[in-house]
């Protein structure tokens, strides 16, 4: 019942927001309708300018493109990210030398990461792979990190006293103690994935979500704009969704599943 | 009654622990002598902070003493005990492996196939009553459960030494006594040295051989040593009713007694 309300409320938020758009952009209210429109398109406009993108089937093109490279950042990033924090945690040398490259390194905003290696790696999908990557890199890496450093001494301890030689104990309690940082993050590192893509083809591409928002940009073509970024969020809405799946089925022995990144 | 043996299981040969610095740190234990026989059931008693769990930690190889030598059946003990399981006192089963798998890792490091394992640990959680929540993961247990889980990881291993820290000290009373009554029927079955730590001396008469006391911190030595003369086999509710019980109580409690008083005393000035 609770639900249900809740539900009903959230539609007319959505129902209501979308109301005031189609009647300040139909009826010369603020100002002459050519006006508001060429600025703010009308919500009829954008649906059917979406349904009209999916219907010709010329957006699944770009969707795919940006899918493939959202997948190929997370996996790289997740890797390197794992790899690296376990190396890390486990050599407090290494930490403790290469600790202030890496804060600078994380510390600088990537977007301006973008034409350098749009430079190297040329316009296709790499580029973009390779400015998710250093996104998806450094969460992955943190969360792992912590995660091994802060294994339960209780629980190391009991699984020592079992006889664990090194090979076992990363096998059985700090991988996967990492794993589960690691997917309480998942929610952002996917999401920081996708950032990376869109990002990248915003910048320079020919294919891709990005692209095809910034191809409307640039002769203002609103209702396009308007249009790719509901295309947008559906898809990370979907991409988010699938995420969740994954988590309940890995993190199945966690008391509740965290359903938020490190925020 | 401790079987009768030249070796002994355990042997704490003058211990002292100090932690931090040499000169100027802690000294949790100092002049430690004590001895378990194979088979023997030991239980050290003891004020909150005297250093109990510190000679438990020593024995099982976690903690090198600063002075003094641990023998384990004669030989000075170096690096972890691997003739040894330990009962910790908090939850230390791995969170992420269900109860049967807590129970099966524990064979693996003795080279066990996978297969075997799961035979002897659905065995295990059969024998301390859990054999219908095998698949279940340790939150998903009650308090109680999850310790027998981590006593079925610790006996499978068939170690010769068993340490206990407070292990049923988080349970309620009822609870606590059903543990202790499976430890010893556990126990009766194939005898093994047990180094019992608990703050309850009604838990350590109704279970050991032996009751060590020990002084309030810091520099706790040992300040007695008790022989329970208590048949066996026991029911831990139903000891405590008897007449010899309530003598051996009073006795040790008059030792005891001052040093829970210098504990507390010591908590009321400086809380560590």
């Amino acid at each position: 019942m609770n639900r249900l309300k809740l539900i009903l409320l959230q539609v007319a938020v959505g129902l209501g927001f979308l109301l005031l758009w189609h009647v300040l952009t139909a009826y010369p209210i603020l100002a002459p309708t050519r006006q508001t429109q060429f600025f703010f398109s009308t919500p009829l406009d954008v649906l059917a300018r979406v349904w009209k993108e999916f219907a010709s089937g010329e957006i699944w093109r770009h969707l795919g493109i940006t899918l493939l490279e959202t997948i190929l950042a997370f996996a790289f990033g997740a890797g390197g990210g794992i790899l690296f924090g376990f190396l890390f945690a486990r050599r407090e040398l290494l930490a403790a030398v290469f600790d202030p490259y890496i804060k600078a390194a994380n510390a600088l905003p990537r977007v301006v990461l973008a034409p350098i290696f749009a430079l190297w790696f040329g316009l296709g999908i790499w580029s973009k792979v390779a400015l998710g990557f250093t996104l998806v890199f450094f969460i992955v890496f943190f969360n792992v990190y912590q995660g091994v450093r802060e294994v339960s001494p209780v629980v190391l301890a009991n699984a020592r006293m079992l006889g664990m030689n090194e090979r076992q104990l990363l096998r059985h309690v700090y991988w996967p103690a990492a794993l589960t940082w690691m997917f309480s993050s998942l929610h952002t590192s996917v999401g920081f994935a996708l950032v990376g893509a869109v990002v990248g083809e915003y910048l320079g591409s020919s294919a891709g979500l990005g692209y095809k928002i910034h191809e409307a940009e640039s002769v203002f073509d609103v209702t396009g704009v308007f249009a790719g970024m509901v295309i947008l969020s559906i898809f990370v809405i979907l991409i988010d969704l699938v995420v969740t799946l994954v988590e309940r089925r890995l993190l199945v022995w966690r008391p509740a599943p965290s359903t938020n990144g490190q925020g | 009654m401790p079987a009768s043996s030249t070796t002994s299981a355990v042997s704490l040969l003058s211990v002292a622990i100090t932690f931090g610095p040499k000169v100027g740190g802690y000294t949790a234990v100092k002049n430690i002598d004590l001895t378990a026989a194979p088979g023997e059931f030991i239980a050290i008693v003891g004020p909150t902070g005297c250093g109990k769990s510190t000679l438990l930690n020593a024995s099982a190889g976690l903690l090198k003493p600063s002075h003094g030598e641990v023998e384990i059946f004669g030989a000075p003990l170096e690096g972890l005990n691997s003739r040894a399981g330990y009962l910790f006192q908090q939850d230390a089963l791995m969170p992420w492996k269900t109860a049967l798998q807590n129970v099966a890792v524990a064979l693996e490091p003795q080279g066990v196939s996978r297969r075997e394992a799961e035979l002897k640990a659905r065995e295990w959680l059969r024998r301390v009553g859990l054999a219908a929540f095998v698949d279940r993961y340790p939150h998903m247990l009650s308090g109680g459960q999850r310790k027998r889980v981590a006593l079925a990881q610790m006996l499978i291993r068939n170690p010769e030494i068993l340490l206990m820290d407070e292990p049923f000290g988080p349970l309620d009373a009822q609870t606590r006594q059903i543990m202790g009554n499976l430890l010893l029927e556990l126990w009766a079955a194939d005898r093994k040295a047990v180094l019992f730590v608990t703050h309850d001396l009604e838990e350590a008469i109704a279970l050991a051989d032996r009751v060590v006391v020990m002084s309030a911190g810091p520099a706790s030595h040992i300040i007695g040593e008790f022989p329970v003369p208590l048949p066996r086999p026991r029911d831990i509710a139903e000891v405590r009713l008897e007449p010899a019980f309530h003598h051996i109580h009073k006795e040790i409690w008059a030792s005891l007694r001052t040093e829970v008083q210098k504990a507390y005393a010591q908590g009321e000035e400086a809380s560590p």
